[in-house]
């Protein structure tokens, strides 16, 4: 790898002090200069110099050099989640962007280190995309381009249903079930009431025991599996579905790199908020020579540009860290704020408390978009931020401003960002109708999800679980199952529990 | 340097292509890259495979900022903006402005459309001058600061009276590098194009949007193609006449077709304004494809035999799906002409059949 230029590694050093003396700690930074194809290719990849080949790759870069070279969109930056840090400048950038880039880069490396979501992450992820990417390489030879690859899309339809919160949660260890065993159970059969004398022909002993293990096998199948409904999905189908060893490795690998990838997705509008943040903080208190205040204006107003009917998380996300910010410094929270009901009292509100700065270091620590919203999102934020809802107007067929009622303001976002704004899946029997089929239930909150999308989706799934799968989800107010036995698809109205 | 990326991408474009049968024809989509024309947003179609997840309806709506009461439409494709929040961290995207020649540039490389080869004696020569080589004499005022610049400093640094920490560098006689100019011929081509529409009740304003979205892609690439492009509007239902372009996309009429009524029209327009010898002639006529019983398409034959298919480069007719189903014209056109003449038919069902139908009426390269 090459050095990188003087004046930029000069620059480099200054940032990082800069960004160590704010009180960021991050693990160390290697910045690469490549050019546009290259960064292009390497955003492909989500970062990494290495993956399994697979066309969605190819798509990507597709669409991401297509819009380059029309002039449509740009890569400025890519930062990877490793340790050491590694992040990509562009050759082409000015030396202002440079600037601006490394100082959020540093941003985002201090985030990478101390948000929770990220500490599960594996910071070898370099190594292991390229030792994911040989593992596969290897499937390729030995079953074929075409079969590895079509197992490869089928596992990709599913790559979401995946429990992100799974890490952290500390589950009972297991219940000692041979002790449970040995303990002598319950008869089941009731005896008749008899005399002594009679009791051997009126509860004749064979048939008791006969009876008792029938009924011990009937509740042995009634006995659901899995015992709950199991939300990571991909690792139910890894230990259950008949798959070959090679499809198990396959699928392990796609959900592993969903589990890395993950915590991005949970934490965008804080991750971009934070790396905004600082990088507006530090190019604007120190970084800035005279000459290059316009260009760095108009390059930071177009990355937290809004756009109507489109929220941008670097705008949210910087806005709001600096709120609470501001909060914390003047004492803007608590009952005594919240109750204030004089005007010019509350807006002229100053405690100079002062916590403003450990405050934000401590959400950055802790909180997730989910919680970063819920906590923090107050209703004179909206009001100053102009935000609003919208949805679609049957009748005039645009998106139109539907209200800008905080309550409903908050609901949507949170609504938008709860489990990735995507509809809650799980495995909730194994061994459906006790006939080995697969069956999945959608945690209904009054939003359907996409039929078409389910429908294809359920024959992927069909096809690597081998026997019929099965959606339990509600359309048009009717609880409906949705079945695929890998050819056809049908759907029925679920009536009565099987 | 070769990139790893080549080898998803290549197996990406077969797969899209179809060279590579694999079972996904089906999640194959025509996404888009959105791009700014003035006001107008546009979009440039580039293929995607997308495969199935479980998830949620569109129009979910979202949250947005920015000032509007309610009821106020937002432009956006009710994106709440986090969906893409994925697996790409601090991917910076900027949206910027297109021009119209390359909005045609990107039309032509997606669709793969071929240059127009105007018809030889239609194209008057012009000459002109474009400076675009460099040569070693010239006056001072074409004198290439970069290139000479570049070359003092090489030869300054070969012969070792470069200082680094004093980067002086002083061009010599033998440095300066001028610009220069070489001829060129540009054929000076003109192409008139008539649009023809059938506005009788059956054309909904489904239709007409597709009319529409059609004739501004075919519109951007003819002009990326002539120097000059006349358009001239036709609207008909049982009778034909010429109207501007606000009216050709927004009236509405009821009554019956008579598709020959516009080509009637159509041949004197060619007549009086557009002689062959001077012209490129790009006549499109879209319909729903119901016509007038009683002899009526025998006319339009004629006509198109005997007027219009001699002169024009191409006569394109696009038969647009209706909720009144579509009718027989586009068949009884078929039926009368053979591949090698000039005529092009093209059936559009709904929006997604637009890219296709113009990669037909402009993939011929005439």
């Amino acid at each position: 790898m090459p050095a990188l230029p003087h004046e930029v590694e000069r620059a480099r050093e200054r940032i990082e002090e800069l960004a160590r003396g704010h009180g960021l700690v991050f693990d160390p930074v290697i910045f690469e200069m490549v050019d546009y194809n290259q960064m292009s290719a390497i955003a492909s990849f989500g970062g990494f110099p290495t993956r399994y080949p697979h066309w969605r790759w190819g798509m990507e870069y597709e669409q991401l050099s297509k819009s380059h070279r029309y002039g449509l969109s740009k890569i400025y930056e890519m930062v990877v989640n490793t340790n050491p840090v590694y992040a990509y400048l562009l050759t082409s950038n000015s030396f202002t962007d440079t600037k601006l880039v490394m100082a959020h880069v540093f941003g985002h490396a201090d985030f990478f280190k101390n948000n929770i979501w990220f500490s599960p992450t594996d910071k070898k992820m370099m190594d292991e995309t390229a030792n994911h990417a040989t593992r596969i390489k290897r499937y390729i030879l030995a079953h074929g381009l075409d079969r590895v690859e079509a197992f490869i899309d089928a596992c990709l339809s599913i790559e979401d249903l995946i429990d992100p919160h799974s890490p952290f949660i500390r589950r009972r260890s297991e219940p000692p079930e041979e002790e449970e065993r040995e303990e002598s159970p319950k008869p089941l059969v009731r005896k008749m009431k008899s005399k002594d004398y009679m009791d051997s022909f009126v509860n004749p002993k064979e048939y008791l025991q006969a009876e008792e293990k029938r009924l011990r096998e009937e509740m042995e199948k009634r006995k659901r599996f899995p015992e709950s409904p199991e939300k990571d999905v991909l690792q139910f189908l890894i230990e259950h579905a008949p798959l070959e060893r090679w499809q198990r490795d396959v699928l392990s690998v796609i959900r592993e790199e969903a589990y890395y990838f993950a915590p991005q997705g949970q934490t965008k509008i804080m991750n971009e908020g934070w790396a905004s943040y600082w990088h507006s903080r530090m190019m604007t208190e120190r970084l800035l020579t005279d000459a290059e205040v316009i260009e760095y204006a108009d390059h930071h107003s177009g990355t937290v540009s809004m756009q109507p009917g489109r929220l941008n998380p670097y705008k949210l996300g910087i806005e709001l860290f600096r709120d609470i910010e501001d909060r914390y410094n003047r004492g803007r929270f608590g009952r005594a704020y919240e109750e204030c009901e004089d005007y010019v009292q509350k807006r002229d509100w100053d405690q100079k408390l002062g916590q403003g700065k450990d405050m934000i270091f401590q959400v950055r620590r802790v909180h997730n978009d989910v919680t970063f919203i819920d906590t923090f999102l107050t209703e004179e934020f909206c009001r100053e931020q102009k935000l609003f809802t919208f949805g679609r107007n049957d009748r005039s067929g645009r998106n139109e401003i539907q209200s800008r009622e905080f309550k409903k303001i908050k609901a949507q976002l949170l609504f938008a960002l709860t489990n990735g704004g995507r509809p809650f899946i799980y495995v909730s029997d194994g061994n459906f109708a006790n006939r080995g089929e697969l069956c999945l239930w959608h945690r209904f909150e009054g939003e359907e999800i996409k039929r078409d999308y389910a429908r294809e989706t359920l024959k992927n799934l069909s096809m690597i679980w081998g026997r019929p799968v099965h959606l339990e989800t509600v359309f048009e107010d009717t609880p409906t199952r949705l079945t695929c036995d890998g050819e056809t698809l049908k759907e029925e109205e679920i009536t009565a529990q099987v | 340097m070769i990139l790893k990326i080549e080898r998803d991408y290549g197996r990406f474009r077969h797969i899209v292509r179809g060279t590579i049968k694999r079972d996904l024809t089906r999640y194959i989509t025509r996404g888009e890259l959105i791009g700014k024309q003035g006001e107008k947003l546009v979009s440039i179609p580039v293929h995607s495979i997308d495969l199935p997840h479980f998830r949620f309806g569109d129009n979910r709506g979202g949250v947005g900022q920015g000032e509007g009461a309610n009821g106020t439409p937002v432009d956006g494709d009710g994106d709440s903006g986090q969906s893409k929040a994925g697996d790409q961290p601090g991917a910076h995207i900027l949206e910027v402005e297109v021009s119209l020649e390359e909005l045609a540039q990107m039309l032509g490389e997606e669709l793969e459309l071929p240059n127009i080869q105007p018809r030889g004696k239609r194209s008057v020569v012009s000459r002109r001058d474009k400076y675009r080589s460099v040569r070693r004499t010239g006056p001072e005022s074409l004198r290439h600061f970069k290139r000479t610049y570049r070359k003092a400093l090489r030869r300054q640094i070969a012969s070792g009276t470069y200082d680094p920490s004093k980067p002086r560098i002083i061009p010599i006689r033998e440095d300066r590098i001028y610009r220069s100019w070489t001829e060129t011929e540009e054929p000076q081509a003109n192409a008139a194009v008539i649009y023809m529409m059938d506005v009788s009740g059956s054309m909904g304003d489904e239709q007409k949007e597709i009319v529409r979205i059609e004739a501004f892609w075919i519109d951007t690439w003819l002009k990326s193609q002539y120097k000059r492009v006349e358009t001239r509007y036709i609207v008909h239902d049982a009778a034909a006449r010429e109207v501007d372009a606000h009216t050709f996309y927004h009236l509405r009429e009821s009554g019956g077709t008579k598709i020959s009524s516009a080509y009637d029209l159509c041949r004197r327009m060619v007549e009086d304004d557009y002689s062959p010898e001077e012209w490129n002639l790009y006549p499109f006529h879209f319909s729903d494809g119901d016509n007038w019983g009683g002899g009526d398409t025998e006319i339009c034959v004629e006509i198109l035999k005997e007027a219009l298919l001699p002169v024009v480069n191409q006569f394109s007719y696009g038969q647009v799906e209706s909720p009144y189903g579509s009718g027989q014209f586009i068949k009884d056109l078929e039926e009368h002409f053979h591949d090698n003449e000039p005529l092009v038919t093209s059936k559009i069902d709904g929006k997604e059949g637009i890219v296709d139908s113009i990669k037909t009426f402009l993939g011929k390269g005439r």
